[in-house]
């Protein structure tokens, strides 16, 4: 395959960030290609959330490089490493989503009124428009009867989904899913992932952190296991989660994960 | 006992205190609005600002704070004009002072305020594409706004009835007219039992439809 005809649509190249004197992602590399769903798997602290933040600059990062689409993310790119403006890193942020693991849905708004923020502020559309384009993504994730409701009258199954539908809405080139279920009831898991299930699908790239092994395993292309802020392995589901795997601490946190799970 | 109570004095006069009371909500009403417009703008300034600018607004606020309200009142109404060639009413004096003085405390509710927004929101906001400006505009604010409504509530009550200080430069609010008819008919506790009467019913009624309010926003999260 040639890398011409496949250029990765998110390229991580050797990031390293520090937070004081602790090293929570040691020269880093990823890439992902358009269609891929890749998940980021690995015990906690191990730098996976950062790595996701850092793909849409939550935060920042002290050297190497991420590029979506061929462009840098946070830094301008001319010869010194200097941060974008604010306003261009709002533009850059508009080409990904994010879901989050606390939902974070606007408390004041409905949750057709989530979806449509960025839809009218970033995207310029009209109200009407906007509200359409909710209403469909509202549907898609089975809440089409709960346009108008507020968020603090949803279940957390159900605001996650809106959640999914607020950053889907946007067509971003990639999603970043942050441990969407950890918050939620064990219940309510499935109606997400269910999401997430018909999102790979329909072709869309992901990121994600999870720690639902089994959903990792049936709807990844690829897993990629990180340790103490460096990638440790990566490969396809059935190498990575499989009992063949040379690598001692992936095989520890596996044997550790299924004995605090089953 | 050598003392019998007589209203009629107060009901002939009552005009005055009617008038006093529409004056000292309208006082009250025009300082928590230019008072609001202070406090947002000082605390949204404080918040993305400097060291410097943070020191001056600190000072600002804790000058207002430590000295009386009435004292305030004495300079900006007798002291500023001496000093600097400006003629201003008493009201006016009075509404620019109180202003100043419920900015001051509301600097501080909406700079707190301001700074319990959730953080995921924020992030949220950042992560759909909005622009800081935006985030204020359309996340930051409206969060900020229901967890300050309560004290935002709290601050106007006390600003209604910090209106009868402006008696003692002679606005013709509540408590001035209460002095007037005092000094007029010599009923002083017939008239201020009437005007504290009035001053507790108004303040309770203020009070109830601005818990209605917040109930109405509070639904919302």
């Amino acid at each position: 395959m040639s890398t011409h005809a496949n250029p990765a649509l998110l390229d991580v190249s050797e990031v390293s960030k520090s937070f004081g004197s602790v090293e929570v992602l040691r020269s880093v590399s990823l890439q992902v290609t358009r269609g891929e769903v890749v998940t980021v798997i690995g015990p906690s602290g191990s730098g996976k959330t950062t790595l996701l933040r850092c793909v849409n600059f939550l935060e920042s990062y002290d050297s190497g490089s991420i590029r979506i689409d061929g462009k840098e993310v946070g830094f301008r790119e001319t010869g010194t490493r200097q941060r974008r403006s604010e306003r261009d890193l709002a533009a850059m942020r508009a080409e990904t989503g994010m879901v989050f693991q606390s939902f974070n849905l606007f408390p004041h708004l409905t949750a057709a009124g989530n979806i449509m923020l960025g839809l009218r502020k970033v995207r310029g559309k009209s109200s009407a428009e906007a509200r359409q384009i909710a209403e469909h993504w509202l549907g898609r994730v089975g809440l089409a009867h709960k346009a108008d409701s507020l968020p603090a009258e949803l279940s957390g199954g159900q605001q996650q989904r809106v959640g999914i539908a607020r950053a889907v809405a946007m067509e971003p080139k990639i999603l970043l899913l942050d441990e969407i279920t950890s918050a939620l009831d064990p219940e309510l898991v499935g109606e997400v992932l269910e999401v997430v299930r018909s999102l790979a699908e329909d072709g869309m790239t992901m990121l994600m952190v999870t720690h639902e092994m089994a959903f990792a395993r049936d709807a990844s292309s690829r897993i990629v296991f990180m340790a103490d802020g460096g990638i440790s392995a990566a490969g396809p589901p059935a190498e990575i989660l499989g009992t063949e795997i040379d690598n001692e601490r992936l095989r520890s946190f596996l044997a550790r994960f299924r004995a605090s799970h089953f | 006992m050598g003392y019998t109570l007589n209203f009629n004095l107060i009901w002939r006069n009552f005009d005055k205190l009617w008038g006093g009371l529409l004056l000292s909500l309208e006082l009250a009403v025009i300082s928590i609005a230019i008072g609001i417009a202070i406090g947002l703008l000082l605390a949204v300034w404080y918040v993305s600002a400097g060291r410097v600018v943070r020191a001056g607004i600190a000072a600002y606020v804790e000058f207002i704070r430590n000295v009386p309200l009435i004292l305030l009142v004495y300079l900006v109404f007798y002291g500023l004009p001496t000093v600097v060639d400006i003629a201003y009413s008493a009201q006016i004096s009075f509404i620019a002072t109180l202003s100043l003085y419920s900015g001051a405390y509301l600097v501080e509710v909406f700079r707190s305020g301001l700074e319990a927004v959730p953080r995921g929101q924020i992030d949220a906001g950042k992560a759909i594409g909005l622009t800081p400006w935006q985030r204020l505009v359309h996340v930051r604010l409206p969060t900020m706004l229901r967890i300050t409504l309560p004290a935002l509530s709290n601050t106007f009550i006390s600003l209604f009835k910090d209106t009868s200080i402006a008696s003692v430069i002679s606005v013709p609010e509540l408590t001035y007219g209460a002095q007037w008819i005092n000094f007029n008919t010599f009923r002083i506790v017939e008239v201020y039992l009437v005007v504290t009467a009035m001053y507790l019913f108004t303040g309770y009624a203020l009070l109830y439809a601005l818990r209605l309010v917040e109930r109405r926003f509070r639904a919302a999260h």
